[in-house]
């Protein structure tokens, strides 16, 4: 267990926005966003704020309320199937990536908006308990983050 | 082989709307069998979407996302009667394409 | 530079800590039944029973089986090779094969009569999993949805059908097993659930219509599209009864009472449920 990251949830109440810019692989120089083809296995494993940071090149990034949840529940009846839609209505939105807090692996999936795209998609993620749910957007280089509390009950019984 | 997708291309004003089902056991990789080894992660891991010959959408995935998934995006620039492509490739180098017309 | 980094962050992290924070982000929800609700509406758009619905399709029209035939000549009630809503008809008496039939039965025989499968093979493994697809669930998704939107309209004139539902209530009703259980227990009164799941009264109208025409439907907790046969075996099993033997006459007989309960319903599946 990381006690870096375990410090940096107590504090912030919630994850550091390093950790989810490292998790999105948008920090990381050479990342599967500016080198299209490969899979980003290092955006896709990280997991804690030390390996987010090692794997940090710069980069700010806001809150922002012009991300919106789209047909994402508040209550997820079943975790192995939520659905989780992300609108952006900031100009020039070039990706869009879902991250969940309590996953193993924070980063779900991660979509490049190609211009003539527009900045709406929807999945469905599986989450192994009640977690905040994070979109990020990556618009002319500038990265601003969303949240949603998305809670999973066990649903009933066998059938 | 992995079965086909089904995708649904609507066009919606001057917007296609492009909804995709995929068969995948998306395996995540944490799972144990019966006998208690643990299943092997097996999942899709880009999807790559283009309309007559330009990609309209490009996706990487984790074993997070749900077994059969689901996909829905919205481009601009479509017209009644173009294809739609969609490819998806998994950590396995097995590779699956479909293409639907966009009605 | 990484301690420079690590301030910037931290105040970032307080930053969106304290908007992750903000009542506003998620105080107004309703009630959870109905955040469920909204949860069960999201999953409506993209059904992944659609996949099965697909394959299904495939397997009717493509020879096969050792006299390398296609189901198309397949009689599923209103004549070979007619699909659209056969299922709402079913149960039926089938005369060719002199007893009732539901439509995961009727599959078999033929399979058996026109491809030529030995029975056994027909019948084998009715219920998929991840490493061994069922061409069962495939068939009857494809053929269900067929029925999509059609009113239930199954009839008892046949005396058969008559006697298969009779012993299809007296089963519904009978008590048994370690638990001394029936499917009434659970399906007999309205408002009963199983931690967040609705039960249908089964004995009225409404609940029967709702229970009946939702199936089959692609379970999100298996990952599976699973069928009415399956349903009345999972329900056998819940109750820790002997289990309930696939395409058996009491499968059958069950399957004739509720559907026939359902009548007048437009049929609504495949669906997706939890």
């Amino acid at each position: 267990m990381d006690a870096g990251r375990r410090k940096a949830l107590k504090t912030g109440g919630g994850v550091t926005l390093a950790t989810l810019l490292a998790a999105a692989g948008w920090l990381e120089p050479g990342s599967a966003h500016a080198q299209a083809g490969g899979w980003n296995k290092a955006a896709f494993d990280a997991k804690t704020l030390d390996e987010a940071v090692k794997a940090m090149g710069g980069g700010a990034a806001t809150p922002s309320n012009a991300i919106t949840f789209v047909s994402t529940p508040d209550i997820a009846e079943n975790g192995a199937v939520v659905p989780i839609g992300v609108l952006s209505s900031i100009p020039n939105t070039r990706s869009i990536a879902i991250l969940i807090e309590k996953n193993p692996s924070l980063l779900a999936a991660s979509f490049d908006i190609p211009p003539g795209t527009e900045a709406v998609v929807s999945t469905r993620v599986k989450m192994g308990q009640s977690s905040m749910v994070y979109a990020l957007v990556n618009a002319d280089g500038k990265v601003h983050v969303a949240s949603k509390e998305v809670k999973v009950t066990l649903g009933g019984c066998g059938g | 082989m992995a079965d086909p997708m089904k995708i649904r291309a609507t066009l919606v004003g001057d917007s296609t709307e492009v909804r995709v089902l995929m068969s995948h056991e998306m395996e995540t990789g944490q799972r144990k069998d019966a006998a208690g080894k643990t299943v092997p992660a097996w999942f899709i891991q880009s999807v790559t979407a283009t309309h007559n010959g330009k990609t309209v959408l490009s996706a990487q995935w984790g074993p997070a996302v749900a077994k059969n998934p689901f996909l829905s995006f919205k481009f601009k620039g479509g017209a009644k009667g173009d294809k739609v492509q969609i490819t998806w490739t998994d950590n396995r180098g097995e590779k699956r394409t479909d293409e639907a017309t966009i009605g | 530079m990484i301690t420079m980094l690590r301030a910037a962050l931290a105040a970032t992290a307080v930053a969106l800590g304290g908007m992750l924070a903000s009542p506003a982000t998620y105080a107004q929800a309703g009630s959870a039944a109905d955040e469920i609700e909204k949860y069960r509406q999201a999953l409506q758009d993209g059904n992944p029973a659609e996949l099965w619905e697909a394959r299904g399709e495939d397997l009717w029209k493509k020879p096969g089986g050792p006299k390398n035939a296609s189901l198309e000549r397949c009689d599923l009630g209103r004549g070979p090779g007619v699909v659209k809503g056969a299922y709402a008809e079913l149960p039926k008496f089938f005369a060719d094969a002199g007893r009732v039939m539901d439509l995961e039965t009727r599959l078999v025989w033929c399979r058996v009569n026109l491809q030529g499968m030995t029975e056994a093979d027909a019948r084998r493994s009715p219920f998929g999993s991840p490493e061994r697809k069922s061409d069962n669930e495939a068939l009857t998704a494809w053929i269900t949805s067929e029925s999509k939107g059609v009113a239930m309209a199954v009839s008892l004139d046949h005396p058969k059908m008559r006697e298969a539902y009779d012993v299809g209530r007296a089963i519904f009703f009978f008590r048994g097993g370690p638990h001394d259980f029936a499917c009434s227990t659970c399906h007999s009164e309205d408002g009963k659930r199983i931690r967040l799941q609705d039960l249908p009264n089964l004995t009225v109208k409404s609940g029967a219509q709702r229970g009946y025409t939702t199936w089959p439907a692609y379970r999100v907790s298996q990952g599976e599209l699973r069928t009415f046969q399956w349903r009345l075996n999972d329900c056998f099993r819940q109750q820790r009864f002997p289990e309930i033997e696939f395409g058996s006459p009491a499968s059958i007989a069950l399957t004739t009472f509720l559907a026939y309960n359902a009548n007048g319903a437009p049929f609504a599946a495949p669906a997706i449920k939890r």
